[in-house]
C-alpha cells in the first residue's frame, strides 16, 4: 500500500508542477501586466519600465516562473494588486467559505444520493427506478443558474422571505444567519450533484449486480440483503468515489455561476475578480489553489480506491 | 435509425424539433427579436404575446425561438473543436504508448485539474468576450477530456489481434491508427460527443449569463436570463421561458446520447 | 429395490425471450442422476448445457422461462418452490462450480471469508466456527497451508488454486449434488489433471453425486459413470460411459468421437459437415437431420422420441438400427503424417531471449522495482522449409512470445531471429481468438483486400483474388459483403487464415488456431490448414497446448517450460520414451477419450514458478518427480542427444530416461 501511495504521490507532484506552468503561462498571456495596472492608463512608458525593472517583470519568463514557484513553496504568496492585502489571507477566507458550501452540499449528496442510487439499481425498470432516473435527467440538464434563480424566486421572494437573496454572514454573527445564507446556494448545488451521484451509483451498482460473482453468491444461497451489503456496495462504490473527488474539485472553484447568482463570496468569484482586474499575484495563487484542491482530492480518492480494492493495493 | 429505444426516440424527436426551430427561426418568429414594446413590458403570457414579454417589452416567444441558434451553434461547434483537437492526440498517445503517452497524459491531467468553466474563463478573459471566443474556450476546455477517452480506447485496442495482424502485414503506423483503430473508437467517441454537446450548451449559457459569451442585443438564452435577473420578482417569465428551453434542449441531448450508448453497445 | 433418483428431470423445456422472438434453448430434456454417481453432460457451444445447470438451481436470467417439464430433487419439486425454499437448497443441498473460477469469487473479499460465508448463511454458527470449517475445507481440496491461503484475495492465487477454492466453497454446505460446469476450462493440462483427480477423490470421501458439464469428451470419459449428449438443446443419447465410447449410436455422438484427435494419430479429425442450427431457425423434425448422413424423409417429418434401445441406453434416432449396422468411418483419409522438412532452415532462433518490464536501475536499487519477466530464455531451434514444427507447453512457457518474435512483433532482448526469405512479410501469423482477429468494423471483403493492396494489386484483379481466397478457405463468395459479427467462430477463423494467406507467405505462425473453436469445427480447420500448407509449400510453426492435436499435424515437436526449450524431436520420438520428465508428466495428464484408459496421471506438485523469479539451474527442478539432487538446483541441464533429431535437456542420462518412461504414450 505504501508503495502504491508513494507512486501516486510522485505522479501528482508532477501534475502539480505542470499545473503551475499552465497557470503561469495562461496568466502571462493576458495583455497588460502588473506594472501598467499599478500605474494606471496614463503612465508614461519610462515609468512603466522602471517599475517593471523594480518588480522584476523584465526578467526572462523562466526566471520569473522560478522565483514565483520558490516564493509559493516558502509561503510568501504575495500581495493582491487590486485589494492591496496579502493574498494568503484573502484566499484563506474565500477558501473557507467555499469549503462550508462544499461540505453542506456533499453531506446531503452522499447521505441521500448513494441509497437512492442503490434503490434505483435494485428496482431496475420498475416505477421507482423510472421516477428516479427521470428526476436525475432533469437535475443534470438544468443549468445551475436557472435552478438557483428558480429557487430564489420561490423561496426568497419578498412575499415569502424565508431566505436572504444573497450574500454571506460570518459564523461569528450567529449560526442562524450563517446557515440561512448557506441554504439556497447549497440547495442549488445539491440538486445538480445529487443527480450525478445517483446516476453514478445506480450504474455502478447495476454493473456489479450483473457480475458473475454476484450470481455465484446467489447460488450459495445468499439473500438479496446480504448480496447488496456485503458484496455489491463495496465494489460499486469505487467509481462513485471518483465522481465525489471530481465534485469536490468542482465545488471548490468551478461554481462561479452559483456564487454569482447568490453573491456568495467563494473562490469562483474571487477568480473572476482577479481576472477582470488583471491582478496577477491573486489570480496565479487562486488558480493554483483550486487546481491543487482537485488534484489532492483525486489523490485521496486513489488511496480510498486502493483501500477498498485489494487488486490495486497488491499490484 | 431504429427508434425502438425510448430514450433515443424521445431525445431524437426533441432534437429534431429544436434544430428545426433554430433553422427556421428567422421566418417563424411572430415579432422581430429586437423590437421593443414599451407599453407591454414584463407581461405574462397572453393573446398578443404568447409567452409574455421581457423587461424591454420584447416578445419572449420570438427571442426564445431565435435563441436556439447561438445555443446549438456554440454547443455543436465547441464539441467539434474539442474532437478535432482531442481525437488525434488521444489516438496517437494511446497507440505510441510509453513515455510519450505518459507525458501527454500528465499534461491532460493537469488541464483537467481545472474545473472546465474556469479554463474557459481564463481563455475568454485573455481574448475578450464574444460568441466566437466562447466557442473557442469551451472547445479547448473539452479537448483534454476527449483525448483521455480516445486514448483509453486506443490503448486497449493496441494489442488487439487484428491490429497486430496489420502490423505483421507491414502496414504503416498512420494507417494502423486511422484505418484499423479509429473505426473502433468511433462508437464511444460519438456517444461521448453527443453527451458533451449538452454540457457545452450549458457552459455557453453560463458564460453568457456571466456576460462573457454572447453579447447583447443578440437573443441568447443565457443572456436573456442574465438580463432578466433583476426583474425576477416582478415577472418570472423572462427567466422561466429561456430556462425551460435550455433544460429541454440539454435533456434531449442527454437522452439521445444515452440512447446511442445503449444502442451502439459502447461503454 | 431400485433406488430413487437424486435428481430427476422430465421433459424440461426452456425458452429465452429475445428481440427476435423466443429462443427455444432446451427442448424436452429428460434424464436422472442417481445418488453418488457422476453423470457427464456433453455438448458443444450452443447446446444449452450451461443453461441446464442454471435451470436446476432456478437461477436463470429474467428473460428465461421454463415452458414445460419438471425438476425433482430428492423427491421435491424445484419448479414450484418459493424463493425462500430455493435459498435453502442453494449452496446446501445443491452446489455449483463454474467455468471461470475467477468470476465466481468476489475480488474484494478474502477467500476464507467467502468459503465461510456458505456456512454462515445456512447454519448460523457461533463465531469462529465458520472460519475453522473453511480451513478444513481448504485442506480437503489439497491446499497446503490453508490458514495463510484463507487470508488471501482471489487475484493473489493461481488459476488452479482459485478453482480449488471454488470447489471448497461448493462443498461447504455438504451438498448431495455437485454441479460442475466446465470446471477445468482455461486451466493447464497438468492442473486440470489434478482437479479431476480431486473431484474423483472427493466423490469417494464425501459421497456427493456429480453432474459434470463439459464440451471435452475426453475429460468426460475419465470422470463420468453415465453420459448424456446434448445437441442444439435436445438430449440425443444417454448411455453408460463405457458403452457410449465403445459403441456410440446416435450419428452426432459418432461424429463427435470421430472428430476428436487421438493421441496415437490414427483416428480422428473427421469433421461433421454443416453448422449447429440457429435456435431461431430450427430444422423440422430431427434437429441433427441436416447434417446427418443417415437422414431420411422420416427424420424431418417429426421429432424422434428418446427411445430405450438397450438397458440403460436411450437414443433419439429413428434409424438407429441402420446406424449400428454401419461400421465406424475410418478416417476419410487419415491425415497423411506431416512430411519432414527440407534441409534448408527457413527461420532460426539463435539463443533468443525476451524479457518484459522490469523497473529501472534506480528503482531496483531502492528495492522498489520488480524484476523483469523472463518470458523466453536462451532458446535455439529452427524451422525448415515446408515443415510443420509444433511448440507445446502450458501457460506462461513462452511459446506465444516466441511466435511473436518470429513475425517481428517483438524484438529479442538477446540473440537473433534469422528469416531466410526475401521479404519480412513472408512470415505471417494466425491468432487464437476469431473474435478479435478481424476488425469488427470492417466487412470481410475490405479486410481481405488490404493485404492485396499492400502487394500492389488493383481493381478487378484484386476482386478476383479476394474471391479466390474465399474459395481456398471454403467460404461462399458472398461472405465478402458480411461483417465479422455475422460469421461463426469457424468462419471467422477461415477468414483470418485467408488474410494471412493473401500475403503469399512462406512461413506462418499458428498461435492456438483452433482452441477457441468447437470440436467439430476444429477438425475441418486443421484439415484446411494442412491442405493449404501443401499447396503453398510453406512452413508452419504451430503453437498449442493441445498435445493430441500435434500428433497429427507436426513433423517435429518442441516442448517448452517456463521460457526454456526442454525437449525437441520428431512427433513420433517425443511421444515415446525417452522423454524429459516434464514431457512425461504432460503426456500422462492428457485425458483420453477412452474410459478404459483411466490411468493415474503423474502428479506435479506445486505451481509453476513465476517467470520473474525462475528457479536456478534446471527450471523444472521445483516440481520434477525425477529430480536427482543438488545438481538439478545448481547447474543448467545440458542437451543430451537421444537421436540425430531428438534432444532432451536434462541431467538424467538418456538410458535411464528410456527405462523409466515406458508408460508414456500408447
Amino acid at each position: 500500500m505504501t508503495r502504491y501511495a508513494l507512486r501516486r504521490l510522485a505522479s501528482i507532484a508532477l501534475i502539480l508542477l505542470l499545473v503551475s506552468v499552465i497557470v503561469f503561462a495562461a496568466v502571462h498571456v493576458l495583455p497588460g501586466n502588473a506594472a501598467t495596472l499599478i500605474l494606471g492608463e496614463y503612465a508614461t512608458p519610462e515609468a512603466v519600465r522602471t517599475l517593471e525593472r523594480e518588480m522584476g517583470l523584465d526578467r526572462p519568463l523562466l526566471a520569473q516562473y522560478a522565483s514565483w514557484i520558490g516564493s509559493v513553496v516558502t509561503g510568501d504568496w504575495g500581495v493582491s494588486l487590486a485589494m492591496k492585502q496579502p493574498v494568503a489571507a484573502i484566499v484563506a477566507a474565500r477558501l473557507r467559505n467555499s469549503a462550508f458550501l462544499a461540505l453542506a452540499a456533499l453531506t446531503v449528496v452522499v447521505i441521500v444520493g448513494i441509497p437512492l442510487g442503490t434503490l434505483a439499481a435494485l428496482r431496475r425498470g420498475r416505477p421507482v427506478d423510472l421516477a428516479i432516473v427521470t428526476a436525475t435527467y432533469v437535475g443534470v440538464s438544468i443549468p445551475e443558474f436557472v435552478t438557483g434563480l428558480a429557487l430564489l424566486l420561490v423561496l426568497a421572494s419578498p412575499s415569502v422571505g424565508w431566505f436572504p437573496t444573497s450574500g454571506y454572514a460570518e459564523l461569528t454573527s450567529g449560526v442562524g444567519a450563517w446557515a440561512r445564507h448557506l441554504v439556497l446556494p447549497a440547495m442549488t448545488l445539491t440538486i445538480v450533484l445529487l443527480a450525478h451521484i445517483v446516476r453514478q451509483t445506480r450504474s455502478g451498482v447495476a454493473d456489479v449486480l450483473a457480475a458473475p460473482y454476484i450470481r455465484a453468491a446467489r447460488l450459495k444461497g445468499a439473500s438479496t440483503r446480504r448480496i447488496v451489503l456485503r458484496h455489491a456496495l463495496r465494489n460499486a462504490l469505487l467509481p462513485t468515489i471518483t465522481v465525489l473527488a471530481l465534485d469536490l474539485g468542482y465545488l471548490m472553484g468551478g461554481i462561479v455561476v452559483v456564487e454569482e447568482v447568490f453573491a456568495y463570496p467563494g473562490m469562483g468569484r474571487l477568480i473572476i475578480y482577479a481576472v477582470q482586474n488583471r491582478d496577477v499575484p491573486l489570480l496565479q495563487m487562486c488558480a493554483l489553489v483550486v487546481a491543487s484542491v482537485y488534484v489532492l482530492a483525486n489523490f485521496a480518492a486513489d488511496l480510498a480506491y486502493a483501500w477498498l480494492d485489494p487488486r490495486i493495493r497488491y499490484s | 435509425m431504429m427508434w425502438r429505444s425510448p430514450t433515443l426516440a424521445v431525445g431524437g424527436t426533441i432534437l429534431i424539433a429544436v434544430i428545426t426551430m433554430s433553422i427556421a427561426a428567422p421566418w417563424i418568429v411572430p415579432y422581430p427579436t429586437t423590437e421593443q414594446h414599451m407599453l407591454d413590458r414584463l407581461k405574462p403570457p397572453g393573446a398578443r404575446f404568447v409567452l409574455g414579454t421581457d423587461q424591454y417589452g420584447r416578445d419572449l416567444l420570438s427571442r426564445t425561438l431565435a435563441g436556439a441558434r447561438p445555443a446549438l451553434g456554440l454547443g455543436l461547434g465547441a464539441v467539434a473543436l474539442g474532437l478535432a483537437l482531442g481525437v488525434p492526440i488521444g489516438l496517437a498517445a494511446g497507440y505510441v504508448g510509453g513515455r510519450v503517452d505518459d507525458l501527454v497524459m500528465r499534461v491532460v491531467d493537469a488541464m483537467l485539474a481545472f474545473p472546465s468553466l474556469l479554463l474557459a474563463l481564463l481563455i475568454i478573459t485573455a481574448l475578450g468576450a464574444s460568441t466566437g471566443h466562447a466557442l473557442l474556450a469551451i472547445g479547448v476546455a473539452n479537448a483534454p477530456g476527449v483525448a483521455r477517452i480516445v486514448r483509453s480506447a486506443s490503448l486497449a485496442l493496441r494489442e488487439a489481434e487484428f491490429v497486430l495482424a496489420a502490423r505483421v502485414r507491414g502496414e504503416r503506423h498512420l494507417y494502423v491508427m486511422f484505418g484499423e483503430i479509429f473505426p473502433n473508437v468511433l462508437a464511444p467517441v460519438i456517444v461521448e460527443a453527443t453527451l458533451r454537446v449538452g454540457f457545452a450548451i450549458m457552459a455557453g449559457a453560463s458564460l453568457s449569463f456571466l456576460g462573457l459569451g454572447v453579447q447583447p442585443p443578440t437573443a441568447d438564452w443565457g443572456l436573456m436570463i442574465r438580463e432578466a435577473r433583476q426583474y425576477v420578482f416582478l415577472s418570472p417569465w423572462p427567466l422561466l421561458v429561456p430556462g425551460t428551453a435550455l433544460a429541454v434542449t440539454i435533456v434531449a441531448f442527454n437522452l439521445f446520447g444515452d440512447g446511442l450508448r445503449d444502442r451502439l453497445g459502447a461503454t | 429395490m431400485i433406488p430413487s433418483p437424486l435428481l430427476d428431470i422430465r421433459a424440461l423445456s426452456v425458452q429465452f425471450q429475445t428481440l427476435e422472438g423466443p429462443l427455444r434453448v432446451l427442448r424436452d430434456v429428460s434424464f436422472e442422476v442417481m445418488p453418488g454417481e457422476t453423470f457427464g453432460l456433453a455438448g458443444e457451444s450452443g447446446s444449452g448445457k450451461t443453461t441446464l445447470g442454471y435451470t436446476i438451481l432456478q437461477a436463470l436470467a429474467p428473460v428465461a422461462r421454463i415452458t414445460s417439464g419438471a425438476i425433482r430433487f430428492e423427491g421435491r419439486d424445484l419448479l414450484s418452490a418459493s424463493e425462500d425454499e430455493l435459498r435453502r437448497f442453494r449452496g446446501r443441498r445443491i452446489a455449483m462450480v463454474y467455468q471461470e473460477p475467477r468470476s465466481a469469487l468476489d475480488p474484494t473479499m478474502r477467500v476464507g471469508a467467502q468459503i465461510a460465508e456458505v456456512v454462515e448463511i445456512h447454519e448460523r454458527p457461533r463465531s469462529g466456527v465458520a472460519l475453522r470449517r473453511a480451513h478444513e475445507l481448504l485442506e480437503l481440496v489439497n491446499i497446503a497451508d490453508p490458514v495463510s491461503v484463507a487470508r488471501r484475495y482471489p487475484h493473489e492465487l493461481s488459476g488452479g488454486m482459485q478453482q480449488r477454492v471454488v470447489i471448497a466453497m461448493a462443498l461447504a454446505g455438504r451438498p448431495s449434488l455437485l454441479i460442475l460446469d466446465e470446471p477445468t476450462t482455461g486451466l493447464d493440462v497438468t492442473t486440470q489433471a489434478r482437479i479431476l483427480e480431486l473431484v474423483a477423490d472427493l466423490k469417494r470421501r464425501v459421497g456427493a453425486a456429480v453432474l459434470y458439464i463439459s464440451h471435452d469428451l475426453a475429460v468426460i470419459a475419465q470422470v463420468a459413470d453415465r453420459v448424456g449428449v446434448l445437441y442444439a438443446g435436445e438430449l440425443v443419447e444417454v448411455a453408460p460411459t463405457g458403452d457410449l465410447f465403445a459403441q456410440p449410436i446416435h450419428p452426432y455422438t459418432r461424429g463427435l468421437l470421430d472428430a476428436l484427435p487421438h493421441l496415437d494419430g490414427m483416428l480422428g479429425l473427421t469433421p461433421i459437415e454443416g453448422r449447429i442450427p440457429k435456435l431461431t431457425a430450427l430444422p423440422p423434425g430431427c434437429v441433427f437431420a441436416p447434417r446427418c448422413r443417415f437422414a431420411e424423409p422420416a427424420c424431418t417429418a417429426a421429432t424422434p422420441p428418446l427411445e430405450s434401445v438397450a438397458p440403460g441406453r436411450h437414443v433419439r434416432c429413428v434409424r438407429w438400427q441402420t446406424v449400428i449396422a454401419t461400421p465406424r468411418r475410418s478416417t476419410q483419409a487419415a491425415i497423411a503424417p506431416a512430411p519432414a522438412g527440407r534441409d534448408v532452415p527457413l527461420l532460426e532462433f539463435e539463443h533468443v531471449s525476451k524479457r518484459f518490464g522490469g523497473a529501472g536501475v534506480v528503482a531496483r536499487l531502492l528495492g522498489m522495482g520488480a524484476p523483469p519477466v523472463r518470458a523466453v530464455d536462451d532458446v535455439s531451434f529452427d524451422v525448415r522449409a515446408e515443415e510443420v514444427v509444433a511448440l507445446v507447453g502450458e501457460s506462461g512457457c513462452g511459446k506465444t512470445t516466441l511466435g511473436r518474435l518470429a513475425v517481428r512483433l517483438l524484438r529479442p532482448t538477446a540473440g537473433h531471429v534469422r528469416f531466410a526469405a526475401p521479404n519480412p512479410t513472408d512470415a505471417q501469423i494466425v491468432f487464437q481468438h476469431p473474435d478479435s482477429s478481424l476488425n469488427p468494423m470492417k466487412r470481410i471483403g475490405p479486410s481481405l483486400a488490404r493485404p492485396l493492396v499492400l502487394r500492389g494489386l488493383r481493381g478487378e484483379e484484386r476482386r478476383r483474388r479476394v474471391r479466390e481466397l474465399l474459395e481456398a478457405v471454403r467460404l461462399d463468395p458472398d461472405t465478402s459483403a458480411r461483417r465479422p459479427v455475422e460469421l461463426s467462430g469457424g468462419e471467422k477463423q477461415r477468414v483470418a487464415i485467408a488474410r494471412a494467406l493473401a500475403m503469399g507467405p512462406k512461413f506462418v505462425v499458428l498461435d492456438e488456431p483452433v482452441s477457441a473453436l468447437d470440436v467439430s469445427t476444429q477438425a475441418s480447420i486443421i484439415r484446411l490448414l494442412t491442405e493449404l500448407r501443401r499447396a503453398l509449400g510453406a512452413s508452419y510453426l504451430m503453437i498449442t497446448h493441445d498435445l493430441s492435436l500435434v500428433r497429427h499435424v507436426a513433423a517435429r515437436i518442441g516442448v517448452m517450460y517456463l521460457g526454456r526449450l526442454v525437449e525437441i524431436g520428431t512427433a513420433a520420438e517425443v511421444f515415446r520414451a525417452p522423454s524429459h520428465p516434464y514431457t512425461r508428466a504432460l503426456l500422462s495428464a492428457v485425458p483420453r477419450p477412452d474410459p478404459a484408459a483411466r490411468g493415474r496421471p503423474i502428479r506435479l506438485e506445486g505451481t509453476v514458478p513465476s517467470a520473474q523469479h525462475p528457479p536456478s539451474g534446471c527450471r523444472f527442478h521445483t516440481r520434477c518427480p525425477q529430480k536427482i539432487g543438488r545438481v538439478c538446483e545448481e547447474v543448467e541441464p545440458p542437451w543430451e542427444r537421444a537421436s540425430a533429431t531428438h534432444w532432451i535437456a536434462c541431467h538424467i542420462p538418456i538410458a535411464e530416461l528410456s527405462r523409466d518412461s515406458k508408460e508414456t504414450g500408447p
